[in-house]
């Protein structure tokens, strides 16, 4: 049994799951903060919604596909001097925060205006009949409305965030990920590798079911 | 009182403008139920969103209450637009909101009113349309019929002087059709509500409107008190709508009739001339022979009306028709 798991060493590994829910949580946070309103304005400026705004959608949309088509690892280091700018540094994990913001933001973006488009044009028209402003509209019908969606579409980020985390090991942030890249392949520790995923594995599992039961409880039906 | 004068509304569609509506001319009186009635896509549809101005008309005015829509900047737009409540076919609740808070939210949105306000008001709404118990529950968790009654809460919950009704019981079985229209007609009573509601069904006109406008293609091509556009309808879409509801076609009827001996006569009786022995004393007194080919006995509103199809033979055919015009009877002659 000792030999079997030889290679491990648990502060090592206590320390890289710090750093992986460091940069998730971080990352998730800003990604939400800005991809959802980014998501809405997606939304009102499409085509027959309430701001309908053909150029401006032509380029908000342009801008998501860009991001969303750079490979993140490209993107971590085209990102280094703004990353620099914003987090002071371009290391560790607050180094990496700002390219996982980047990269998942128009992702999620893109979900959310996708759940508002599920919510029902009569839900838009019943508001504007009781003389709802546009602002009113969007705090008290659309989001409302369209939170089991919305979270879904967080979970699906937050998942997605996790497996971004694994390469920001190239900019020295740690993490699970970026063990089972340096001990788990690079240096044959298959311990390390089974250990390392399976504590991502469980990670993901719990942020799936997490949100999940969210949407069950919101979903109201 | 809402007028529309000369308002036309066309759509652009793949760069050709579609007319929705043709220029059209139409007063609803104040504190009456009015009702559009018309197959889909006659036009009734956006008739009714130009009151509110969820559709802007293309020329013409609409005016409500003296005010021409057109000219109100986006606060006068809502502050018109808490005067006029209006509910949808598909009740179009928010299912993330319990039913108080649906019933509440027009008055969040004005934000006019403290929160104490709001929940009483709220409270003697859900009570006044029967759901005081439901008002923690989800509107997954109600009927349509339940539901219906929720919109109209809604609706009324900024107390305003004028309801539109969108096909609000199109989605309704035939009972809670009946108790939804019968809320509405109290509605209008008790708070001088004007209504106008569209439909594509002659049923819901005949049981709570006062007057009606029939739509085709855009263009009203009939209008008038329901009694009279419902028993001497004049326009074929008219007839066809009054047939549909009543399961009959005078076209076919006299076709049918084709052996019948005698003179073919359709009598018209409203009111309470509809229960005389009218029929008995008629034949008694002119030694006239009559057979009943069809007929209707129903009410417009609450008025109580009586259609008869019958064939005179026999006896002083001509004294017997001035006795029936004497009698209040319209009498139309199809044979």
């Amino acid at each position: 049994m000792e030999a079997l798991f030889a290679n491990l060493d648990w502060y090592e590994i206590g320390i890289a799951g710090l750093d992986t829910l460091l940069m998730l949580g971080g990352s998730l946070l800003f990604t939400v903060l800005l991809g959802l309103p980014l998501g809405v304005l997606l939304f009102l400026c499409g085509p027959h919604q309430l701001l309908a705004n053909r150029p401006l959608y032509g380029l908000l949309s342009l801008l998501v596909n860009l991001l969303r088509s750079l490979p993140f690892i490209i993107l971590l280091i085209v990102m280094i001097p703004v990353t620099l700018l914003l987090a002071g540094t371009s290391l560790g994990v607050a180094g990496a925060i700002p390219p996982l913001v980047a990269g998942a933001t128009p992702f999620f973006a893109r979900l959310v205006e996708t759940a508002l488009r599920e919510v029902d044009r009569g839900i838009i028209e019943a508001t504007q009949a009781m003389g709802a402003t546009t602002r009113q509209i969007v705090w008290n019908a659309l989001l409302p409305e369209a939170r089991p969606g919305i979270i879904a579409a967080v979970t699906v980020t937050a998942i997605t965030l996790v497996s971004y985390t694994a390469m920001a090991g190239v900019v020295g942030a740690g993490g699970l990920g970026d063990l089972a890249i340096r001990f788990g392949y690079q240096r044959f520790q298959t311990d390390v590798m089974v250990v390392t995923v399976a504590l991502l594995l469980a990670l993901v599992q719990v942020l799936q079911n997490l949100g999940d039961r969210l949407v069950v409880h919101f979903s109201r039906k | 009182m809402i007028e529309f004068d000369d308002v036309h509304k066309a759509y652009r569609v793949g760069g050709r403008d579609v007319a929705a509506l043709q220029p059209t001319r139409l007063t609803i009186a104040a504190g009456r139920i009015f009702g559009l009635i018309g197959h889909s896509g006659a036009g009734k549809s956006t008739l009714l969103r130009l009151i509110n101005r969820l559709e802007e008309p293309s020329g013409g005015r609409v005016l409500v209450e003296g005010v021409d829509v057109a000219t109100l900047d986006g606060e006068g737009l809502r502050r018109l637009r808490q005067r006029i409540g209006m509910i949808f076919q598909h009740f179009n609740l928010l299912a993330s909101k319990t039913v108080a808070d649906n019933v509440a939210l027009p008055l969040k949105l004005a934000g006019e009113l403290p929160r104490r306000e709001i929940d009483a008001r709220v409270a003697r709404l859900l009570a006044r349309v029967g759901l005081a118990e439901h008002a923690g529950k989800y509107p997954a968790q109600l009927s349509g019929g339940q539901k219906q009654r929720v919109g109209i809460a809604r609706a009324l919950a900024t107390e305003p002087s004028i309801l539109l009704c969108d096909e609000a019981t199109s989605a309704l079985d035939p009972q809670t059709t009946a108790s939804v229209l019968q809320l509405l007609a109290e509605l209008n009573r008790e708070l001088n509500l004007t209504i106008v509601l569209i439909t594509h069904e002659m049923e819901v006109i005949r049981r709570v409107c006062d007057r009606v406008a029939v739509l085709d293609a855009g263009a009203i091509v009939e209008e008038g008190p329901v009694a009279e556009v419902f028993l001497h309808p004049r326009h074929p879409t008219t007839r066809r709508l009054v047939s549909e509801a009543e399961h009959l076609d005078e076209r076919e009827q006299v076709d049918d009739f084709a052996h019948v001996p005698g003179r073919i006569l359709r009598l018209t009786v409203q009111g309470e001339a509809t229960y005389a022995p009218l029929l008995g004393r008629l034949a008694r007194e002119t030694g006239v022979d009559y057979s009943i080919l069809a007929g209707r006995i129903d009410r417009i509103r609450d008025q109580p009306y009586g259609q008869l199809t019958l064939a005179l033979s026999g006896g002083d055919l001509d004294q017997a028709l001035s006795r029936l015009q004497a009698a209040e009877v319209q009498v139309e002659v199809l044979r």
